[in-house]
């Protein structure tokens, strides 16, 4: 049974004070996507043996969603962090590197700037 | 017959008033309308009449004698006027339990998964026990714990089956 | 004295008190043991050595361990509630007054009509039900499992509820050091002296191990770490506390005895603790492997260690005259034990063709006949020994000289204890040298740091002897002896038990490798090698050795078998800990609870909340009760407990392009002072929750979600709010108990809610339809919504939930004359589905969009996204052929079955007959005094009029008419009353 440490509250908690939500940084696609982007965002999951990102919410604690690096098969914790920021955090990428140093982000470097979804009012209010 | 492990008592006359905000804008704010500190993380701050308990990052309980209620809560909705913020009365959806003597911690210990004994002095834990959720800090000679109100009854037979008479944790 | 039985020592016995008699009865009959005895050790000294039968062949069984590895000796203990099966004699502290009985034998344990499988064992190999049972393929319903299921499982249920309690606790410790023999004190005194917090556990009621037993001095050695452990503050000492399983992240279970040995002791029988351990510390001994020979089964046949534990420790002789067989030179301290008992050692039988050691010399040197390079060939006698077959162990058997004896102390060597190291993970590493598999310290299990979170030390780890803390002197080595003799024939292993539970014996798990079971957990689970339930704790190396000879293999490239948590078996009662009767769920009441229990309400379970389902009357049915309060309802007026509906607070300058992506319709176009009805889907388009949502100010809205989706829909809110739309200044907050909620309804709900005064203005004008409106009724504060969910005139009412009760008492108070009813949550089904009403659960599966429903009419047309609405696009989701939303007419006044399916023509790839559409809701309804029904039907609104069949077995098929699905107010004028 895991314990993960909240990085809003600071509490290390076991897993059954927190509730799990599947894989993290799944980038929403909304109306206007294609099929095959829908399905992706919908039922595409990585599901990797090894650094894997997940959500959790500290369901019986503050209640806040967090994101959580670990190996799905050692269940080694790198960190877990914010779950406001599209990627892991440069920290993040850091640790498990220092842990797994063959293993690369699969995702384009970029800055991770705290750029919320893209979702602007205008279009939903139209 | 032995004691119980812990005098289990229910609080009914405590009012709360949840307080949601950006504490880095708001913090001083609401500490002045609440009359008392602005708690860091995981902690809670006391005058010894009125609570203010850290929720999460941007969450605050203050818990205040019941009378004081309606002052406080137009008080807090008044500096919070300006500011985007959410202040509610939440004293009827609670239950609130004491749970005091020397072997309080133990009966803590059956219930909720939190290392209740390494909390600091001055901390506010949130954590489950048994099977509902719930918030714990200290007291003189105890803990305070709340939970729901739709629970209350679940909360005060899992506390005093905890407190059974000759239950205690120490080795034998 | 003999008091205490035959078998009892004059001497010795350092764990008893002969000063303290405890009488037991064992298949009725009276006996005697003392105080310290263990069950076993009470039997063994009224000479009761055979305790029980074995699994399958029904054979005569006597202990061969004297602790948890134990797969014999099990027991039915105790009478009524507080029975059990399968309980360990070996491990059972001796009560006075138990009541234990033999298991697995009828009707005798020693007149056994089952025994008869023994003689047709030839008949029995591994895999004989596999083989035996599968054609011809009807007889297994009829014939096979049925005659199976009688004779299978060992032991009885009981059939009383357990009378006592369990409870749980948690822990968090640094260290927690397992196993109070000298290497686990060691262990915890120097990681004590490190300043960490340590917990020792030890699973019998005493430390020490085996060392006090097998070394000179032993028993000081452990007193003084004892003595030096309990004057540390950081210490935690606990006994009878078996460590049951290591899990992820450090978590270890841990059953600490309570009153185990005193039930009228009014505490928890068994406290399981739930520790988080900074770092295990194994130190949970070794194992001593049986030998395979012929006869190795017969009572009387026992470990070596055991045979000197029972002399030892309780003063009990197994035997008169013991022959030793071994294949190391620590089965030699039970010949000198013996000797220094009074007891006969008629021979000591060694495989190795020397022995040379100081052990074999003391012996030598006490006149004991020592046999090297010699076996057993076979054991005489039936219920115990009666004598010994000696050979060459060399050889394949040839009988050499037949010795009397009444005892046999095997020793086929050690394994250490890695199950706590092997639960999660750790590896181990066979030893040539010792015959064993032990940990390999270089692939531990891993904790949430990735590094080691157990380590092994003393006889777990490989080190049996830990000469530096007993001052051991090196023995020689063991010699592998996996079949004893090396070349016994075919016929002879046949006698050689492997699995003393199961009876899996040599010749079985060769058979298994010659029909091709190569990997070891194929073979465990066509022989069920070590699936008894002592997990094979003694038999699992020897199985695994004789499958890799048979192989051709060496050990390791056989490998082991998972080692699965629990070491040995917990209670269900300390995994239920405190979670029965009463506070086996935490039960929601509402405010008004007491209320409906002192009304001797019928009670339904909707999530943990328990609703009045209705109020029966007298004798009342239910179904008459539901009848009478919807008349009432529907004539007059009645109140519904409606506190349980889910109240969220939704605040900030977003909220209303907030609720518009959560809701399909739009929330942020709703007036203030107006309630909206709404659907929340989830991103797969599919209809989760619904409720009424009332804007309470320029940035707030109250929403109501389901009884049983409060706290789920205020999670998917907080979800989209915290990782998606970060930026948007919303607040959500869940206030459903904050208000207690009681619908008013019916034709006078407006006359009685003005009967109670107070500063508001119910009248339509000032609250109209879908409306809501602020004040205070009966000097309560009160928030009233204009909504209706049966189709009446309804005002829901919300006041602080602890002056709920207070209004439903004074509603009932003042509308004694209008007949004011209180009506259940099946009232309100039948009411709502008379008005075609959908309910969340019923007309929804997971699977059921809001267009299949008919609700287009709630999904705003106008909105560019909300969630659910990409995937109600998907091609599926647009498809005219889906199930939809109907009524259905009984055609002969029956109910329809719920859930019934309607069928269609024609039959699917698996010989089903098509399928068209199935009932969703269905009752008789009192109001229309006929049966109505709504359902989900393929392109079901096109085809008003149809006729559906639903066959239902056994009955004849039901019919009913396709029609609207409202069968009640059509044009909803009742609304208003």
């Amino acid at each position: 049974m895991l314990t993960l440490t909240c990085p809003y509250c600071g509490i290390a908690a076991e897993e059954t004070e927190l509730q799990p939500g599947g894989e993290a940084h799944l980038k929403r696609f909304g109306p206007g996507s294609t099929d095959a982007e829908f399905e992706a965002y919908l039922f595409a999951r990585k599901n990797p043996k090894g650094v894997h990102f997940e959500r959790w919410r500290h369901a019986y604690g503050c209640g806040k969603w967090f994101m959580a690096a670990r190996d799905t098969a050692t269940l080694q914790v790198f960190g877990t962090y914010s779950a406001q920021t599209p990627h892991p955090t440069p920290e993040i990428v850091a640790a498990i590197q220092a842990h797994r140093p063959d293993w690369q982000p699969d995702w384009l470097a970029e800055p991770t700037t705290q750029t919320p979804a893209d979702t602007s009012a205008e279009s939903l209010n139209a | 017959m032995a004691e119980a492990l812990a005098r289990i008592s229910q609080v009914q006359d405590w009012g709360m008033i949840q307080i949601r905000a950006d504490l880095s804008r708001a913090g001083d704010a609401i500490a002045e309308a609440a009359g008392v500190a602005l708690p860091g993380q995981g902690r809670i701050t006391t005058d010894g009449s009125r609570t203010l308990g850290w929720m999460s990052p941007d969450e605050l309980l203050l818990v205040l004698p019941r009378a004081e209620t309606a002052e406080a809560l137009a008080a807090l909705q008044d500096a919070l006027a300006t500011e985007h913020a959410l202040v509610l009365d939440v004293s009827d959806m609670r239950a609130v339990f004491r749970i005091q003597g020397a072997k309080a911690l133990d009966v803590l210990m059956k219930l909720c998964p939190a290392d209740l004994a390494a909390m600091p002095q001055d901390g506010l834990r949130r954590t489950r026990a048994a099977q509902v959720a719930c918030g714990i800090w200290r007291e003189t000679d105890g803990y305070v714990l709340i939970g729901f109100r739709s629970v209350t009854d679940y909360l005060r037979g899992i506390l005093t089956g905890a407190a059974v008479p000759g239950t205690q944790l120490d080795p034998r | 004295m003999t008091e205490t039985g035959p078998f009892r020592l004059p001497r010795g016995g350092r764990l008893i008190d002969r000063a303290y008699q405890l009488p037991f009865r064992f298949d009725g009959r009276q006996m005697r043991g003392v105080a310290g005895d263990t069950l076993a050790s009470a039997l063994l000294a009224n000479g009761q050595l055979m305790m029980g039968r074995s699994f399958k062949y029904h054979r005569p069984r006597g202990p061969i361990a004297s602790g948890a590895e134990e797969p014999n000796a099990l027991l039915g203990l105790g009478q009524g509630g507080r029975f059990e099966p399968n309980q360990r004699a070996t491990t059972t502290p001796l009560v006075g007054g138990m009541v234990t009985a033999s298991q697995n034998a009828w009707p005798s344990l020693n007149a056994d009509i089952g025994a008869i499988n023994n003689w047709l064992y030839r008949f029995f190999p591994a895999g004989f039900y596999y083989k035996t049972f599968m054609h011809p393929r009807p007889f297994w319903k009829h014939v096979f499992e049925p005659i199976i299921r009688r004779s299978a499982g060992l032991g009885k249920a009981p059939t009383e509820a357990d009378p006592d309690k369990y409870e749980q606790a948690y822990a968090h410790v640094d260290v927690v050091v397992v196993g109070g023999g000298i290497a686990g004190l060691t262990a915890a005194r120097d990681a004590a002296r490190d300043g960490k917090s340590v917990w020792l556990v030890e699973q019998t009621p005493h430390f020490g191990g085996r060392t006090p037993t097998d070394h000179a001095d032993g028993q000081a050695r452990v007193d003084a770490l004892l003595a030096e452990l309990q004057g540390m503050a950081n210490v935690t000492l606990r006994r009878s506390t078996q460590a049951t399983g290591l899990y992820d992240h450090g978590y270890l279970l841990v059953r600490e005895s309570l009153a185990d040995h005193d039930p009228n002791a009014g505490i928890p029988r068994q406290r399981l603790w739930r520790i988080r351990a900074g770092h295990v510390v194994v130190a949970t001994g070794a194992l001593e492997r049986p030998l395979s020979f012929a006869g190795n089964d017969v009572p009387g046949v026992i470990l070596a260690s055991a045979v000197r534990d029972y002399i030892n420790d309780y003063g009990v002789a197994p035997g008169r005259r013991i022959v030793v067989v071994t294949n190391n030179d620590d089965a030699y301290r039970t010949a000198l034990v013996a000797l220094d008992a009074g007891l006969d050692v008629a021979a000591v039988i060694d495989a190795r063709s020397t022995a040379e050691g100081a052990l074999p010399a003391a012996v030598r040197a006490r006149g004991v006949r020592v046999l090297t390079g010699s076996a057993i060939a076979g054991v005489k006698g039936g219920h115990g020994v009666e004598a010994v077959k000696l050979c060459a162990h060399s050889g394949s058997g040839q009988v050499t000289e037949t010795i009397d004896a009444d005892c046999v102390a095997m020793s086929g060597g050690w394994s250490p204890v890695v199950h706590l190291w092997s639960h999660c993970g750790g590896k181990l590493n066979w030893s040539d040298a010792q015959s064993m598999f032990a940990p390999d310290p270089n692939r531990p299990p891993t904790g949430a740091d990735g590094k080691a979170m157990a380590s092994c030390v003393g006889a777990a780890a490989g080190d049996l002897l830990v000469p530096e803390l007993t001052g051991a002197q090196a023995e020689s080595a063991t010699m592998p002896v996996w079949v004893m003799p090396a070349h016994a024939p075919r016929k002879m292993k046949f006698k050689m038990w492997l699995d003393f539970q199961n009876d899996v014996k040599v010749s079985d798990v060769e058979l298994a490798a010659q029909e091709g079971y190569h990997s070891v957990e194929h073979t465990k689970r066509y022989t069920t090698l070590g699936m008894a339930t002592d997990q094979g704790k003694v038999s699992n190396i020897n199985g695994l050795a004789v499958l890799s000879n048979a192989l051709n293999q060496p050990i390791p490239a056989t490998g082991t078998t998972t080692f699965r948590p629990p070491y040995t078996p917990l209670t269900l009662g300390t995994i239920a800990g405190e979670a029965r009767g009463e506070i086996f769920q935490p039960l929601r009441k509402t405010p008004m609870h007491g209320w409906h229990e002192a009304q001797g309400a019928f009670f339904e379970p909707v999530g943990h909340w328990r609703r009045p389902y209705c109020y029966p009357k007298g004798s009342e049915s239910h179904g008459d009760a539901v009848a009478r309060e919807i008349r009432a309802v529907r004539a007059s007026v009645g109140t519904l407990d409606a506190s349980t509906l889910g109240k969220i607070i939704v605040k900030g300058p977003d909220a209303g392009r907030y609720l518009d992506m959560m809701y399909t319709g739009m929330m942020s176009s709703l007036p203030i002072g107006k309630c909206r009805y709404g659907l929340i889907c989830s991103e797969n388009g599919f209809l989760i929750d619904d409720g009424v949502a009332a804007r309470l100010s320029e940035d707030t809205w109250l929403v109501h979600t389901t009884t049983g989706g409060a706290e789920r829909m205020h999670g998917h809110f907080e979800d989209w709010l915290q990782c998606e739309w970060w930026d948007w200044k919303v607040w959500t907050a869940n206030v459903t108990e904050q208000w207690a909620q009681v619908a008013v309804v019916g034709p006078k709900a407006r006359v009685l809610l003005e009967r109670l005064g107070g500063k508001i203005d119910l009248s339509p004008e000032a609250l109209p339809f879908m409306g809501w409106i602020e004040g205070e009724i009966a000097g309560i504060p009160a928030r009233v919504y204009r909504i209706s969910f049966s189709g009446e005139l309804s005002f829901e009412v919300a006041v602080p939930a602890n002056r709920g009760l207070e209004l439903w008492e004074k509603l009932h108070e003042a509308g004694r004359d209008l007949n004011v009813t209180p009506y259940g949550t099946e009232a309100m089904h039948v009411m709502r589905a008379e008005k075609g009403f959908i309910m969340i659960g019923d007309e929804t599966d997971g699977t059921v969009i809001p267009q299949d429903l008919g609700m287009s009419w709630a999904i705003s047309k106008k909105k560019a996204d909300y969630i659910g609405k990409r995937a109600q696009e998907r091609s599926f989701m647009t498809d005219p052929g889906r199930w939809k939303l109907v009524g259905l007419e009984s055609l002969d006044g029956r109910v329809l079955p719920d859930g019934v399916y309607a069928v269609d023509q024609g039959a699917n790839a698996n010989g089903q007959r098509k399928v068209q559409g199935r009932v969703t809701s269905t009752y008789m309804s009192p109001t229309l005094d006929r049966p109505i029904a709504m359902g989900l039907v393929r392109q079901g609104p096109e085809r008003m009029g149809e006729v559906l069949e639903f066959p239902v077995a056994g009955q004849e098929s039901y019919k009913a008419r396709i029609v609207d699905p409202v069968f009640y107010d059509k044009e909803g004028s009742r609304a208003n009353g």
